[in-house]
């Protein structure tokens, strides 16, 4: 119903997104008035902390930053750093760390399509009332997650805020014995996530498509994790030096995290789908196959699909374990040495959720001077707003509870990770 | 008997689980951290069959006061609220019983926080509320079943 008097509804938490904030939809009969998407950003304390640390400090400060997404914020540091120190890493080092992300990737990617998300599609209020009727999903889902964490403690020394990584490689690097343990775990894996994107392709997604300027890392060989030029589909295609040159971060009044925008463009979509349709072609075979049988081509364009494209990452994922176990030599040494030096360094990998930017200047001592951290929410954020805009407008003629729950549901496609920040996000839809 | 402590380090009273399962590790009791991620939890107990839960809690109550609530009885960890971590404490634990899972004995220990701020210490009252919980754990432990 279209209300012409003033209503507001609140609601006291939106479940199953990791974080603290607040959504404000304001409208004004079938018009929305205003959206203001309200975060807290955690990172921006942590670049003061690390001002003054040392450059091998970096890594473990930052997987503190996210319990969800550690590895991206140690990948994106010891990247930006090496950068500064002029290091270049063994070609099985860097093998190591692409098999690190793709344990993050699985964790992530498993707990958001089966727990987060589907019970969105399957008109379940959360994944415990789910769990009732679809027992054998949610088993799924928790051995999947498994599978990923088994990675990353292998690689990362502990499931919980990983400490392996440095900067010029690892601490210790795994024996091949021990990742070939692994390879029954992932061939499950990937079986079950070819399972993930058929029965993903079944379910019934909104019609709205939006008109995004998608961004994300590109390599010419292969589906990007932690290199690559950054481009999107109007055209920029930049080095990660070049980042805050061509992208701004805004200061708005009902936030304190900083809104990205790309200059003289606005917003802007990174994850899943942007990564998706900018490099569909560097899938492996089964990935690509898989999409393509169930009617998942590039540009994908319709938000509430990226179930299905993570669905698709997560065979990604699976297939390059399988892959880089396979070719697995050990390093000659876990890391190189890394001297101190001053210089600056830019990197962006691909975090679950979409580009992570870190910028460091290291000074002779080797301490950092300044750091820049960005996290893909951030980035998100004012997309999220204009979704929000064009989506509530859709749902004007629906009883305010069920707009409210329709919004929030189109939120967690972006999957916000306001783990970065803490606890809760909360909706608020007024009408006038 | 498994002693899981919940939470950050680096957000002030939010540590008190890791503080009370760092003390306990070092008397040589089965401890483990968690971020108090549901999943993660669901994992750690999985076929335990005594399990005890240190979390960071807020209720209401003054800081640092120590609460015990049995899963098996009233528990009053909404799905979403109370504990300090969104997809947490609360869900983990209705989430196990809804596919049948649930240790024999889990039992939860809430310490009231009050500062969650990134890179503050934990508070003078929560670190009390730490004290407490290790002597009544050290306490039964000790006494035996």
């Amino acid at each position: 119903m279209s209300g012409r008097g003033t209503r507001t509804i609140k609601v006291d938490t939106l479940a199953r997104v990791e974080g603290e904030g607040a959504i404000y939809i304001k409208m004004a009969g079938d018009r929305v008035s205003d959206v203001k998407l309200r975060i807290y950003e955690p990172p921006r304390m942590f670049e003061a902390f690390l001002r003054g640390r040392h450059f091998s400090e970096v890594p473990d400060i930052t997987a503190r930053i996210c319990g969800i997404c550690p590895i991206a914020y140690q990948m994106s540091a010891v990247h930006a750093i090496e950068r500064a120190l002029g290091i270049n890493i063994d070609p099985a080092v860097r093998l190591l760390r692409r098999l690190f992300y793709c344990g993050e990737w699985i964790e992530s990617h498993a707990l958001h399509i089966y727990m987060l998300h589907a019970p969105d599609f399957l008109g379940y209020q959360d994944v415990i009332e789910m769990a009732k009727d679809h027992r054998d999903v949610v088993e799924k889902a928790l051995r999947l997650k498994k599978i990923g964490n088994r990675i990353v403690q292998l690689l990362g020394g502990r499931e919980i805020h990983p400490i392996s990584a440095a900067v010029g490689g690892f601490h210790k690097t795994p024996a091949k014995e021990q990742l070939r343990e692994l390879v029954g775990d992932l061939e499950w894996s990937l079986n079950a996530s070819l399972e993930a994107v058929q029965w993903t392709s079944t379910l019934q997604f909104p019609d709205f498509e939006q008109d995004y300027e998608f961004v994300a890392l590109r390599h010419p060989d292969e589906y990007p994790f932690c290199e690559g030029r950054l481009v999107s589909n109007h055209g920029l295609d930049i080095d990660a030096a070049e980042y805050e040159d061509r992208f701004a971060e805004l200061h708005v009044k009902h936030s304190n995290a900083l809104h990205s925008v790309i200059r003289g463009r606005g917003s802007y979509l990174v994850g899943p789908l942007a990564r998706f349709n900018l490099n569909f072609e560097k899938l492996p075979d089964v990935a690509r196959k898989a999409a393509i049988n169930t009617g998942l081509r590039p540009p994908v364009k319709n938000l509430f699909r990226s179930i299905q494209v993570r669905a698709v990452e997560l065979v990604f994922a699976c297939a390059e374990a399988l892959r880089i176990i396979a070719a697995y030599e050990p390093p000659s040494a876990p890391r190189v040495e890394a001297p101190n030096r001053t210089g600056v360094g830019q990197a962006i990998t691909e975090a679950p959720r979409g580009i992570l930017y870190h910028r460091y200047a290291v000074n002779e001592n080797g301490l950092i001077v300044t750091a820049k951290i960005i996290p893909p929410t951030s980035q998100n954020q004012r997309r999220i707003e204009d979704d929000l805009r064009e989506y509530a407008a859709h749902l004007a003629a629906w009883p305010l509870d069920e707009a409210t729950w329709k919004c929030e549901q189109a939120v967690r496609c972006y999957d916000p990770c306001i783990s970065c920040a803490t606890h809760f996000l909360k909706v608020v839809i007024e009408r006038e | 008997m498994l002693i899981i402590g919940c939470g950050s380090p680096e957000r002030g009273d939010d540590a008190a689980g890791v503080h009370v399962a760092e003390r306990l590790r070092t008397l040589g009791l089965n401890t483990r951290v968690c971020s108090g991620e549901a999943s993660e939890l669901m994992e750690a107990w999985d076929r335990v069959a005594d399990v005890l839960v240190i979390d960071c809690v807020v209720t209401g109550a003054a800081a640092g006061t120590v609460h015990l609530w049995d899963a098996y009885s009233w528990l009053p960890i909404k799905r979403t609220g109370d504990s300090t971590h969104a997809f947490g404490l609360g869900e983990a634990v209705e989430l196990t019983r809804a596919l049948r899972r649930l240790p024999a004995r889990l039992r939860i220990y809430g310490i009231e926080g009050q500062k969650f701020e990134i890179g503050s210490e934990t508070s003078a009252e929560v670190l009390r509320g730490v004290e407490e919980v290790v002597s009544r754990i050290v306490a039964e432990v000790t006494a035996g079943p």
